[in-house]
């Protein structure tokens, strides 16, 4: 007998004994990566203010989620890197010119009021980004301040009181109009005034495609909200040009980023294929709904909003088939049988 | 290529530490402890007493019931104790303990009576009864009855190759080493379940005991072999009926239910030897192996032999190990007493170190749907998870959680660390209790 005379202290522990290396703090690094290729377009638009901005909501909600847990002396979790992603969310659809303690109240809301009241992660009914966002439609005039882009003087400016204004895809789309002097090219680049971080259809696919690489995300919800939308309004468009009304609706406002980033929050988004499909498509007709009657020409938000308030409905009516369970219920099996 | 089955998962299969290790005899210890409990179902009744000179391979505990299995010395010797000892299952189980007199003495009479050529299913079956073999790939579950019970019923004889547990060697040395036995355990099997053909399902993965029992089935019609896609929990039973053939076995029935029998290539080995050399199970193949073990090894290990016999002829270990554990890493028991015997379902015997359990202190469900993605049993363990820490038996129980086999996919895909197969236990427990309670008041 040799080493197994030594003291042994064998750990005792329910199977699995084996785990996979992703883990809840790799799978949120990846989404902050997959956001990167937008942030830098939204710094090439608008300037250093972008960043800024973006450091200053980041900031904000680690140090929310620090203090809260520390003041109710929970387990502090800020490692997860979930806090900064819901910062770089939330500073994605801000308009670059919001003063910074408009932002902070943003953050404060996200944070505290959606996600750490209800538990923390995992536990949140509703995207705290874009109940953020909601919320700061209290400031209506500061939220649709849209800055041209490229407009800057300099790289480096800071004050965005005296930058140059200009009307969004959406202003135009919303009281059923294509857009003037603008190419569908400059939209799908990111070349035009909106939400920093939803100007740029290609920087957010580029993203998705990053993270359904690394299995962040199925396709499943992007597409079918994707889907619905394009073909709601190719069949039902305003105008003559069914194409160029459709092709403007999937490259404008907040649809990119809300269909690839914010409806696939795991948090507020079902858990079967089904439900997930279900999920999809009524955020993408909601949106459709919300452009075409609403009066704000916001409407992702509002419709991603609504659909994960559904989440735990469509989640019940969605259960999988049970495993070896026949289909078409009794009578079939009863003719089967029969047979 | 067959079919498949839905999700699973695909794991780092760890096998390249022991799949290259010619198996080993290990010679028996001095005493082996042999608990009367060694499948799955009524345990066996004693038929020795202290100070009884026992043969090698002469019956000491009779099978009480139907589902049951007779039980045989694995050493000849003298039986020193009658008494509960500690079974790997962590209960005081009834045991024999047998002191190695080293001459591996048979029953003077013993000799292999059986005629070869009997195919008799009845025979068969009767053989197999006494050779007390049970489903050796770690169910344990008694292979005359599923034999009895198949009987009739079912189409479709699976053999099931796949060893689809990361580590574990044991089935596939079989198959790449005595690969004549195994196919002629299978025909014996086929012939016990009155059916004349089988199908032998490997995993993809082993390609070289594919390429050998392809060379030796030859032109021969009554054994097919099909290669299955090497995913994680290929293996279980109802996955791998449902990657074979396309059917489902119903909620709570067998798979006689839908024509369908499977065994283990192991068992089919152990049929071989029954049938043509009368040798009842007293020893199997074990793979001890693991980031934490020294050697890796493949065994041929006496049943009763202490673990920490074959702990000690894989090398020992290497650093200090977090676990060690009976059976593979998804679905294995941790051992907090290395004395404990091997027993006929033992496949593996692994010491793991810290970096493969990647325990948090704080689990968090971040709801990302993973486990309900890769549960083969088309479950919500994320539902069935909040539900138990909820106490909500109806919903528990809308939720079929007594489809969960525990295979631990679940588990492992979990990027918030959540103790999913520990809770369904426990959740398990509670609904029977509750269920019960419910009929009581009714």
């Amino acid at each position: 007998m040799t080493v197994l005379d030594k003291e042994l202290n064998l750990t005792v522990s329910s199977s699995p004994h084996i785990r996979f290396l992703e883990d809840t703090k790799s799978i949120m690094l990846d989404v902050i990566i997959a956001l990167l290729p937008a942030l830098a377009v939204a710094t090439y638009m608008f300037g250093i203010r972008a960043l800024i901005l973006t450091a200053v909501t980041c900031a904000a909600c680690v140090f929310f989620e620090w203090g809260y847990r520390k003041l109710l002396k929970k387990t502090n979790d800020i490692g997860d890197l979930s806090a900064v992603v819901t910062g770089i969310l939330l500073a994605c659809c801000l308009p670059v010119s919001t003063p910074l303690w408009i932002a902070v109240t943003g953050a404060f809301f996200s944070i505290i009021i959606v996600k750490q009241l209800f538990g923390g992660i995992g536990k949140n009914f509703m995207n705290p980004a874009l109940a953020g966002r909601a919320f700061l439609f209290s400031w209506p005039v500061v939220m649709s301040t849209w800055v041209s882009p490229l407009s800057y003087d300099s790289f480096f400016t800071l004050n965005m009181a005296d930058a140059v204004t200009t009307a969004t895809p959406m202003g135009s789309l919303h009281v059923a109009s294509l857009p003037e002097n603008l190419t569908l090219m400059q939209s799908f680049f990111g070349q035009v005034g909106g939400s920093m971080g939803e100007i740029s259809a290609f920087a957010l696919i580029v993203g998705g495609l990053y993270l359904l690489a690394r299995r962040v995300i199925t396709p499943i919800i992007p597409l079918s909200f994707l889907l619905s939308v394009a073909v709601v309004t190719y069949v039902f468009p305003r105008g003559n040009d069914n194409l160029q009304w459709m092709l403007w609706n999937l490259l404008s406002g907040g649809l990119m980023l809300g269909a690839i980033f914010m409806a696939t929050d795991y948090s507020t988004s079902p858990v079967t294929i089904k439900g997930q499909i279900i999920f999809g498509v009524g955020c993408g007709l909601l949106t459709v709904f919300i452009r075409y009657f609403g009066a704000y020409p916001e409407s992702v938000s509002y419709s991603i909003l609504i659909m994960n308030a559904c989440v735990w409905l469509i989640d019940k009516v969605s259960f999988p088939k049970r495993f070896g369970e026949k289909s078409g219920g009794i009578k079939k099996a009863k003719e089967a049988d029969a047979k | 290529m067959s079919g498949s089955f839905f999700g699973g998962i695909h794991p780092d299969d760890g096998k390249k530490m022991s799949e290259h290790s010619e198996i080993e005899n290990l010679p028996a210890p001095e005493q082996v402890v042999i608990p009367m409990s060694l499948h799955v179902g009524t345990p066996c009744e004693p038929l020795v007493k202290p100070g009884d000179t026992v043969f090698l391979g002469q019956k000491i505990g009779e099978a009480k019931g139907a589902i049951s299995a007779p039980i045989h010395s694995s050493v000849s010797g003298v039986v020193a104790a009658v008494e509960p000892r500690l079974h790997p299952n962590g209960k005081q189980v009834m045991s024999v303990v047998i002191l190695n007199d080293g001459k591996d003495a048979t029953e003077p009479n013993s000799d292999a009576q059986t005629d070869k050529a009997a195919r008799d299913p009845k025979a068969l079956a009767d053989i197999i009864r006494e050779a007390g073999i049970v489903g050796m790939g770690g169910a344990a579950f008694p292979t005359h009855f599923k034999i009895s019970s198949g009987i009739g019923k079912a189409d479709t004889l699976i053999i099931n190759g796949a060893e689809c547990e990361p580590f574990i060697t044991a089935d596939h040395r079989i198959m790449l080493e005595s690969p004549d036995e195994v196919l002629s355990g299978i025909r014996y099997l086929t012939a016990a379940m009155e059916l004349n053909k089988a199908i032998l399902a490997i995993e993809a993965n082993k390609k070289n005991a594919i390429a050998l029992l392809k060379k030796k089935i030859g032109q021969e019609k009554d054994i097919e072999i099909r290669v299955l896609k090497t995913r994680y929990p290929q293996g279980a039973e109802k996955q791998l009926i449902q990657a074979v053939t396309g059917r489902l076995v119903p909620p709570g029935g067998l798979p006689a239910d839908i024509g369908c029998a499977v065994f283990n290539v192991y068992t089919a080995w152990s049929v071989h030897r029954a049938v043509e050399q009368g040798i009842p199970a007293i020893d199997r193949i074990v793979t001890v192996s693991g980031p934490a073990i020294a050697d890796p090894k493949n065994l041929r290990v006496r049943v009763g032999t202490p673990v920490s016999d074959l702990i000690e002829a894989a090398g020992g270990f290497n650093g200090t190990p977090l676990k060690v554990l009976m059976g593979g890493p998804m679905m294995g028991v941790a051992l907090f007493d290395i004395s404990v015997p091997v027993i006929k379902a033992t496949n593996a015997i692994l010491a793991m170190g810290d970096e493969s359990e990647k325990s948090v202190k704080d689990p968090k469900c971040i709801r990302c749907g993973r486990c309900v993605n890769v549960c083969p049993m088309h479950l919500l363990p994320v539902y069935m998870y909040i539900s138990e820490q909820n106490d909500d038996m109806q919903m528990l129980d809308k939720l079929n959680l007594t489809d969960c086999m525990e295979c631990g996919s679940c588990a492992y895909v979990c990027p918030g660390r959540l103790h999913l197969v520990s809770s369904f236990r426990t959740a398990k427990v509670k609904l029977n209790k509750f269920k019960a309670d419910r009929t009581k008041q009714s």
